[in-house]
Order: structure tokens, then sequence, then C-alpha cells
């Protein structure tokens, strides 16, 4: 997780760029084998995969509006896994992001007037709404000893029962509850997109200015100091004048303002309404995204590419190849098994056989 | 069998734990490795018990090159090591203890290993009961299980690391026995230690290790000057003691009673005043650990009240103790005091007062500099703090403390250090006493706590049994009263 204070940036840099290559080697081998076994041309597949994701502008639009949620929700995890949470309620914080924007957003509807008013309040309201579904896993751990991997799980099945309720019950379209979620906002109340583009600029601006805001916060202040601090040994910290309860409060905070974030975008750059589906998984996804990025920031943005990219270039699998869709998450899974493995396998080597 | 290490290297980042030590063990032979903390014997003996990968070098057994990968492989080629902590299951029995590691059949014949071990221990004349739990066994009598265990195993080698801390004076000439039996049987026997009158008393040879390098071996009979000089580069004197006259109450315990330790901590009552150092003494686990931890708001009180200051500490955290004036500082140096994989400077950054916002690195690497050259530490400002050896993460962690602490909790300052260290330890905080501190601290050396402290307080089962100026009590009383024999 941490690189030796003495090794040079450019020797880690080496490693880490040749370790990817040492895990994509060992991916393809397994995902091939698994084409294999279900009786997909290997080569075939992967062209799909790549041309689904790359091939052309629009296709490539649609990889950037994953790259967004998912950019954002590893951002607050790295804060969470910092101090040594396992933020799995990542998930549930994203979409209660959405709810809270689709709350703020409904006012709007009533009140037509200025949409940029209606769209930051929407975002003030989804960082608020996240970080209070995070705000409750971080204090049920905190003062009540639950784990937040339990907490979290649980939120998640809370916080996905809210969005049916809403969409069936008192946010339903006018006439009918339908699946296909609540009614649709007008133009105004969503960001605007680069027709050239296709792309919201705000939502692409967003998603940057969190992994600087990140990766300075981490890196360059107290704040990134005493997670880690708190995170390698909660009862030294103590001694040390610092409040690790405090502090695993806070980084659940960040992490929960940031998926509620990628929530918010979620309503206003991509479905203009709230759905049952809004989450689309970014939230489990972004922890397999910071776990293949072994919590390094510098790898965020590219490894959450390569996830956005399978995940769009495997809509092409049914269709091209009468394969299914799900192919793509096999092969996303068995790069975070092989990233744990790698680093496992090099924690042994590096100290000997020490336990 | 016959074992030769051959310029063996091996490097923790820019630390250099052993920097290309030579040395060879004959069969029969008691073997002595000493040195100061940090001299590299640890690092030594955790290569040739295959815990630890060396960065270069050969290990020959019987002329042999051989590679080792892990402990199985040295065990099976008949090297076996006891460590400090001895590394039993404490949940298990005696016998079950005495099993592991006994390859070969899945299923375990109880039946006919139990008369085998029963013979085993009676021959060293060790009294150990197959079916007790090993949770109730004292460190002595898990070392002895754990010896049997190993030779059981068919060791050829046997290594030992500090066999002698935490044991009675009964275990002690045992195992002395046990040992002396092993080397006539033709077993090579290595002894690691810092203590003199062990190795004098038990090695035909010794080899003195110096910052990661030999620095002389010598023959039996042993010059005690000559093995300082080798360990230390000059002789070591222990600085003389200052009666200290206490001064006003600083910390007050009122019938408290807490958990912590084997025993914890029942209805106790004490007082340390400015000025004043009190040795806590008692087995382990007697009560001191709780003690210290109720006494510097680590653990709060089930009952009772503690006052620091005069000020009631009722419902009060660490950190309501630590402004108040109290410091506590734990034995387990990196498992509760330093923060693995910060390095020194970092450690720095973290105690800045008041903390800006943004990290200043190169002023923490300053500070941290400063500190290394006040206090001696080998290691540089971007070390990580599981680099340095454990008397070096001592000294960092004294370079830690406020200038002028009311009251200082000392969890075994000195467990592990050589006399170099320990001295230079008590020094520097007999430094903060003469400045009005009240300093606590407890040590399994009843020795240390009669030279070091100006008031000694026993623990027995969780209670303090004894309560005496040192110079109005000597090694016999303490003894008796450890034990919990109180003399008339």
């Amino acid at each position: 997780m941490t690189a030796t204070p003495n090794s040079s940036t450019g020797s880690i840099l080496f490693r880490q760029v040749l370790e990817i290559f040492v895990l994509l080697g060992f991916v393809s081998a397994f995902t091939i084998l698994v084409m294999v076994l279900t009786g997909a041309p290997p080569l075939a597949a992967c062209y799909h995969l790549f041309m689904g994701s790359l091939g052309s502008w629009v296709k490539f639009s649609h990889v950037v509006k994953a790259w967004i949620p998912l950019t954002l929700c590893a951002c607050g995890l790295l804060f969470t896994f910092r101090i040594g949470l396992w933020n799995i309620g990542v998930e549930g914080q994203l979409v209660m992001g959405s709810v809270f924007a689709t709350w703020v957003l409904r006012m709007g509807m009533e009140r037509p007037g200025d949409g940029s008013f209606w769209l930051t309040a929407a975002l003030a309201a989804s960082v608020i709404g996240g970080a209070v579904w995070a705000g409750i896993a971080g204090f049920l751990k905190t003062k009540g000893g639950v784990n937040e991997i339990f907490a979290g799980l649980g939120l998640n099945f809370v916080a996905q029962a809210v969005v049916l309720w809403l969409i069936f019950g008192p946010w339903k379209q006018p006439g009918v509850a339908s699946m296909s979620g609540t009614e649709t906002f007008p133009v105004p109340l969503g960001l605007q997109v680069a027709p050239a583009l296709r792309i919201s600029t705000a939502a692409l601006l967003i998603a940057a200015s969190a992994l600087v805001l990140t990766g300075f916060l981490l890196g360059c202040t107290r704040v990134g100091l005493r997670l880690k601090a708190v995170g390698s040994n909660p009862f030294a910290a103590v001694l040390f004048g610092l409040r690790p309860d405090l502090l695993m409060f806070v980084a659940m905070l960040f992490a929960g303002g940031f998926a509620g974030i990628a929530g918010n975008l979620q309503v206003t750059s991509i479905y203009h309404r709230l759905i049952p589906s809004i989450s689309s998984n970014y939230g489990y996804l972004g922890l397999l995204v910071v776990m293949l990025a072994n919590y390094n920031i510098w790898l965020i943005a590219p490894v959450a590419l390569f996830f956005a990219c399978l995940n769009v270039g495997s809509i092409q699998l049914p269709m091209m190849l009468q394969l299914d869709s799900s192919l793509g998450g096999v092969i996303q899974g068995a790069l975070v098994l092989a990233t744990l493995g790698v680093h496992a396998w090099r924690k042994t080597k590096n100290t000997g056989n020490e336990p | 069998m016959r074992v030769e290490l051959v310029d063996i290297h091996k490097h923790y980042g820019p630390v250099k734990a052993n920097d290309g030590i030579s040395l060879s063990l004959e069969p029969g032979e008691i073997h002595g490795i000493l040195g100061e903390n940090g001299a590299g014997k640890s690092t030594l003996m955790k290569i040739l018990s295959g815990f630890a990968a060396m960065t270069s070098g050969a290990i020959l057994l019987n002329g042999r090159p051989t590679a080792f990968k892990n402990t199985a492989t040295a065990a099976r080629l008949g090297i076996g090591m006891l460590y400090q902590d001895p590394l039993d299951f404490l949940n298990l029995s005696v016998l079950d203890n005495f099993m592991l590691g006994h390859t070969g059949r899945l299923r375990l014949h109880r039946k006919l290993i139990r008369p085998h071990f029963t013979s085993h221990a009676q021959s060293f004349h060790f009294h150990l009961s197959p079916d007790a739990a090993v949770k109730s066994l004292t460190v002595g009598e898990r070392q002895q299980l754990e010896l049997l265990r190993l030779l059981a195993l068919g060791v050829e080698v046997l290594i030992l690391d500090e066999p002698t801390t935490g044991i009675s004076a009964e275990q002690r000439e045992l195992l002395y026995a046990a040992l002396r039996r092993l080397a006539a049987a033709g077993k090579s026997v290595v002894l690691v230690s810092h203590k003199l009158e062990d190795v004098e008393a038990l090695c035909d040879r010794v080899t003195v290790l110096r910052g990661g390098r030999v620095s002389g071996t010598t023959m039996r009979p042993f010059d005690t000057q000559a093995l300082l000089a080798m360990m230390f580069g000059r002789p070591p004197v222990m600085p003389p003691r200052i009666v200290h006259i206490p001064g006003q109450e600083v910390l007050k315990l009122d019938r408290v009673s807490a958990q912590g330790g084997r025993a914890g901590l029942m209805e106790c009552t004490a007082r340390i005043h400015e000025n004043e150092v009190v040795g806590l003494a008692g087995l382990e686990g007697s009560g001191q650990e709780a003690f210290l931890r109720a006494a510097g708001g680590i653990t709060p009180p089930e009952r009772g009240s503690v006052y620091l200051g005069g000020r009631d500490m009722c419902g009060r955290d660490y950190h309501d103790f630590r402004s108040g004036g109290a410091v506590f500082v734990p034995a387990a140096r990196l498992e509760e005091a330093l923060i693995p994989g910060l390095s020194i400077a970092d450690h720095v950054a973290l105690q800045a007062d008041p903390p800006p916002f943004f990290l200043q690195p190169a002023a923490a690497a300053q500070i941290a500099s400063a500190k290394i050259a006040d206090f001696r530490i080998k290691g540089r400002p971007g070390t990580a703090v599981d680099e340095l050896s454990g008397g070096n993460q001592q000294r960092l962690l004294l370079s830690f403390l406020p200038p002028n602490p009311r009251l200082l909790l000392l969890e075994n300052p000195t467990r592990g250090l050589d006399v170099e260290s320990v001295n230079w330890v008590w020094q520097y905080i007999r430094g903060y006493s003469q400045r009005g501190t009240g300093v606590v601290f407890s040590s399994a050396e009843l020795d240390e706590i009669l030279l070091v402290a100006d008031r000694i307080l026993v623990f027995f089962n969780g209670r303090i049994i004894k309560d005496a100026a040192a110079s109005e009590t000597d090694a016999h009383d303490l003894g008796r009263a450890i034990a919990g024999k109180l003399s008339s």
C-alpha cells in the first residue's frame, strides 16, 4: 500500500507498471479460459469488447459517462480504505445521493425559475444524502461497535427499498406507477451536454476535481497522515493525541459525500429522473477499482477508465456473439482477484517469510 | 551437525542489520551469540531458523550449501528455534502442543505419545502435566514444553533467543542442565543473549556482534571486561543513584479495580508524588499493566477513582489525562506505541502542535534529524519505524516525550534492551524526575527496580501486597512478596 521511503518515485512507477502488465497477462489467460469453456471465440470477443467501447466517439462518450461515477466513488473509498474501513455501503450512499438530488429537483419542477440554482441545491443535497447514509454506518461503527461491512450492506438494501417505495409511492408518475421511474425532469433541470462531445462538461469537471482534491487531501495535508496513522495502528494513534472514532466518522463522511455526488450525476446528466437501478452498481464496482489500483490515487483514473470500457463494451457481446453481457463482470471480478493475489504475493516476497 | 554461516548480509532498506557475518557452530558445543540491541543477533538467528530470507551469503550444513525457504524447511533439516515468547497455542493442552508439528500419520495417537512425553519430561526434571492447559503454565514451563517439542522433532541445532528472560532461578538451572546434556549428546546449542551471566555460565565459545558485524570470538574462560569491550567498544558504567525528596502528590488511585493482564487490578489504592521514581514489581500480569493503564486513562476503572493532580478523572479519556500532564508509554513498541509503515519524520509531523493543515515535510524532516542526533538513533528521517531495532524504537519513543509532564507511566521501558541502552534510558528518565516529574514504571527485572526506583510496589494477583522504600528492602524480601509470601 505504501512505497518504501528510500526508493525513488521512478522505480516505484516502473514496478507498478510492470505489475499491471503481469496482471493483465494473468487476467487475459483466465478470461480466455472462461471464453473457451463457454464456447466463445476469444479473439472475436476481445475485438467486440474493444470496438464496443472505443470503436466510435459515441461509444467512447458512454465510457466516459460510466467513468465519472466510478471515479467519484473510488475517490471517496480511498478515504475509508486509508483508515482501514471497508465501506461497502458506498452503493447505498450513491443511491441516497440520487434520491436527495431528485427530491430537490422535484421542488424545482414545481417552482420554475433558474435551473442552475436548483442544480446547485441538488448537488449540495446529494452530498448531504450520501454523507448522512455513510454517517449512519460510521455512527454504528464507532459508537455501537457494528462492523461497517454489515451496517453498509444493510443500509444498501434500505436505500434500494427507499428508491422503489418512492417510485411506486409518493413520487409515482401522474396516473400510473412504472418501473421506468419518476417523471422526467425538464431540460433546464439537467446538466448541459456539450453537443460536440456528447458529454456533460460539468460532470467531467466535477470528477476531475474530485481526483485532484482527494490526492491533495490524502497526500499533502494532516488529514491524510492522520487517516493513515489510525489505519495502521489505532491504539498508538490515541497516544499521539488522535481520536480514531472521530477520524473514522470523517472518512465515512468523505466517502459518502463523493458517492452522493456520483448519485447526483446519475440523475442530472444520465437518466434525468430516478429509476430503480439508478446506481448501475457503480458503488460496488468502485470498490473493485480501488483494489485494482492498489489504493493508489494515480492509478484510479486509468483503472476506472478500463472498467468503464469493459462495462460499455460488454453490451456488444449478446448482439454480436450471442454471449451473455455478464462476461464483462467475470473479467472485472477476475481482475480484482488476480490483483489481490499479486499484492499478497508481493507482500510475502518483500518481508521474507515473516507472518 | 556442523553449521557454517558465510558472509551473511541482511539489509532492511538502508539499514544493514547483518553486514557480512561469518561464524561456525560445532556439534557438541554451546555457542553464545552476544551483542547489544540492534547488533544483529536476532536477525542472524531469524535467517538461520528460516524465518527471514538473507540478502546475500551462504549457509553450509556439514559443508553443503543449503537454501532455507521457511521455518518448516529449517526444521526438517534439524534446525529449531526457541523464541523469547514461546509460540504455543494457549487454548490447547500441554500434550496437544507437544504433538504439533509431528508429521506422519493423519490421526494423532495421544495414547502412544503420552508415555513418550512423560518419560521425556522426567528425564529433564521438567514437571509438566500432559493435560494441563498451556495458558495455566508460567513462561518458564511453556519454554520447557517448547524445548521438548523441538527435541521430539529431532533438531540437531537448537537456537535459544534470550531464554532466561522472565523465568525463575530454579527454572534457569533446569534449563542450563538440559542444555549441557544436549551438548554432551552431540547437538549444537546456540544461546542468543545480552546477559553476560548466562553466557559465562553456559557457553564454550562466544561470538560477539556489534553493528551487524562480528567484533570478536573468544573461548572459555571468559574475561568479562574483554567481552564488554567487544560489545560496546568501551565498558558501560551505571550512573549513581540520586535520592529524591518526594514533592506534592500527582496521582492518587482510590480503591481502583480495572481489567487487564491475567489478574486485572483489584481494590488498588496508591499515591505517587513529584520527583518520585516508583517501580512496579510482580510476576507478569499481576496487575502492574492494569495499574499503569488505569492511571494513564487508557482503560477506564470499573470501580474506584483516579485523581490526577488532585482532580477526579472519572469518565475522562486519554486525551484529558494527557492534557492533565500524564503520559503513558506502552511496552509493545511496534504494536502499541509506534505506527508501522510511517517514517520517523511522519511521527514527528503527527505530533506538531498546533498541527498545520498542510504538511510541511521539510520542517518535519529537520526536527526528525535533530531527534536522531540527540537520541543517537540509528536511522534517517525517512526510515520507517518498523525498520528500527528495539533499542532505537525505545529511544525514538523517549524523544517524543513532552518536556515537562507531571507523570510518566512507563510499561517495561527497558524490555529487551542491552546494558548500555538500559543505562542510557534511565539516565534520561532520571532527568525528568529531577525536574519534578513523578515516574512510575514496571519491570520484569528485580535488580533494575532495586537500582532505579525510590519506592517499590509489589503486585500479586491484582493487588498491591507490598509498598516499601527501595532503601528498606532487598531482593530476597521482594522475591518473597512477588511469590505472594509476605515476610513478617
